[in-house]
């Protein structure tokens, strides 16, 4: 497996806080890696960091590198709107636009210049595929993606960020506000996308950091505490900040 | 299962207890009633001034025997020969309130986008209420600063005597960006922060997303304002009646002095008598302004019914 996503040193700053504390981590194709950590240990900072998101956070700031098809995006001439075509994001609470289904899918292509449309049609539904929705909304594409369910609208958010053809997608909690059916179909779309996508996803739910991902890292207090294969973290890991985070008695 | 009414044996032994409730409770009716109490009287005055301007406004048609589609239609207004042709006037409102919302709405909403969308911090804390501060400025301010500064610019550019409908647009319109302002900058700010980032991560750019998600998600708010800044304009007397020129007739270029229903009113109504004809028909242009009042409150809520999807 290549290696296609690499962080050196990557430390990011709020104003004077620094909440990222120099990060070293590889993520490769076709895998899934869960970030995981209590709540305030940077790990969706960091997930924010590779997309240049956190650009939109006034007083936030970023040293290190992220390296990417052999070029540090942490870079001031990157072009951020390239960058976040390459890498896709879904957040924790569904955020589809106040459009229709249709519409909120299109928006992206059209935005990077697919005007053609039977060429959008196809998008349209070869997103809703990937993401599982298809054969729940193809025949009401045109009513608003508001009148979906909490579970259909972040699919429609997965499938969304998947009309741009992201080589990367990153993943912000995706499930932590839905119900565990909605949930369970998220963690089946993740597993399938995986054939095609290098995930990123940080995740409070243990199980579900169990269930999909490869290798698992453990954020703490800013820092990197450790990162191996997801087996490894759950029944061995190496340190015992780690040990207490799985086993619950913290965190 | 049966409620139980009885007090519990362990307040029985409090003997204060009993007496503190008693006390609330009169409280509690207390600021019923005098809730209820300024509700009803808000609600008599709003009805006897609809009643009072419908009965007189009616009476031109009804008591004094002016055709109403003269009134609507007419143009010509000769109170003293009784031809009361209202047309110049209504056209009048309309064509100067409109134009001034065609004039600010684009102004206040850029200026809200600015606020909210380019410098958050000082917008909030600098331009909001230098905005609010012009929503302060007495009308008649407006109305003496039009006379005497756009009335003479607008004679030396372009033809004519300089007041007319484009002077009262134009100070409509300043007087209306606050409105629409504020009420676009209160949409904006409200809007959820994960919409833009979705746009945003999708690799849009700023100005992709301020026109693709921003504004089209907060248009009914926008529009609300447009209207309610419409409202306003429509119903502002003094300061358009300083600049217009008061002519009663209808204008066949911008730069023509013409006539306003509110502008009329305060014109006239010193000069009529109450029960006359004359004073009748002003009562007739002032249940129009009160009719399209409930029209543009009217529009108001259908775009609030409008946001809540």
């Amino acid at each position: 497996m290549t290696d296609i996503l690499r962080t050196e040193e990557l430390k990011i700053y709020y104003g004077q806080n620094e909440a990222v504390k120099g990060v070293d981590l590889t993520f490769t194709e076709n895998s899934v890696t869960a970030l995981i950590g209590p709540s305030g240990c940077g790990k969706s900072t960091f997930l924010r960091a590779l997309n240049r998101m956190n650009d939109e956070i006034p007083g936030s700031r970023m040293t290190g590198n992220i390296w990417i098809d052999g070029k540090n995006i942490n870079a001031p001439d990157t072009d951020v709107t390239v960058l976040r075509q390459n890498i896709g994001m879904v957040w924790q609470r569904p955020n589809p636009f106040y459009k229709s289904i249709y519409a909120n899918i299109a928006f992206g292509p059209k935005y990077h210049g697919v005007r053609n449309k039977a060429e959008l049609d196809n998008i349209v539904e070869d997103s809703l595929r990937k993401a599982a929705l298809w054969d729940e909304v193809k025949d009401r594409l045109h009513t608003s993606a508001l009148s979906l369910s909490g579970g259909q609208q972040q699919r429609l958010c997965i499938a969304r960020a998947l009309s741009v053809q992201p080589k990367i997608l990153l993943l912000d909690e995706p499930a932590s506000a839905l119900d565990p059916v909605s949930t369970a179909k998220i963690e089946e779309t993740i597993l399938q996308l995986k054939e095609q996508l290098c995930i990123v996803i940080v995740t409070h739910n243990m199980q579900q950091a169990a269930r999909i991902s490869g290798h698992t890292a453990y954020f703490y207090m800013g820092r990197l505490v450790e990162y191996d294969k997801t087996e490894k973290i759950f029944t061995n890991p190496s340190d015992p900040m780690t040990q207490e985070y799985i086993s619950g008695r913290f965190g | 299962m049966k409620a139980n009414h009885e007090t519990p044996p362990f307040m029985k032994a409090n003997q204060e207890t009993p007496l503190l409730f008693r006390k609330h409770r009169a409280e509690e009716w207390i600021g019923r009633i005098y809730t209820t109490f300024c509700v009803a009287l808000l609600i008599v005055i709003i009805v006897s001034i609809v009643y009072f301007v419908a009965s007189k406004g009616v009476s031109t048609f009804a008591v004094n025997g002016v055709s109403l589609s003269g009134f609507l239609f007419g143009q010509n207004w000769q109170p003293d020969s009784d031809k009361f042709g209202a047309l110049p006037f209504i056209f009048g409102s309309f064509v100067t309130s409109l134009l001034a919302a065609v004039i600010a709405s684009p102004l206040s909403v850029c200026a809200a986008l600015f606020m909210t969308e380019i410098t958050p911090n000082w917008g909030k804390k600098v331009l909001q209420p230098v905005v609010e501060l012009l929503a302060g400025i007495p009308s008649v301010v407006y109305g003496f600063i039009g006379l005497s500064v756009l009335v003479p610019f607008l004679r030396s550019v372009f033809p004519g005597q300089g007041i007319g409908v484009a002077a009262g647009s134009i100070v409509l319109s300043i007087m209306i960006l606050p409105t629409i302002t504020s009420i676009a900058t209160d949409a904006l700010a409200s809007l959820p922060r994960n919409l833009k980032e979705a746009s945003y991560g999708l690799g849009a750019t700023r100005w992709q997303t301020i026109s693709g998600v921003v504004i089209p998600t907060v248009l009914p708010s926008i529009l609300t304002g447009v209207v309610l800044g419409m409202a306003r304009a429509f119903g502002e007397a003094l300061a358009v009646q300083m600049v217009i020129g008061n002519a009663p007739h209808i204008p066949s270029s911008l730069f023509e002095s013409a006539s306003t229903l509110t502008s009329v009113i305060t014109l006239n109504m010193s000069n009529t008598v109450m029960g006359s004809v004359q004073n009748n028909a002003l009562w007739s242009m002032a249940l129009i302004l009160l009719l399209m009042t409930f029209v543009f409150v009217l529009v108001v809520r259908l775009l609030e019914r409008r946001t809540k999807i």
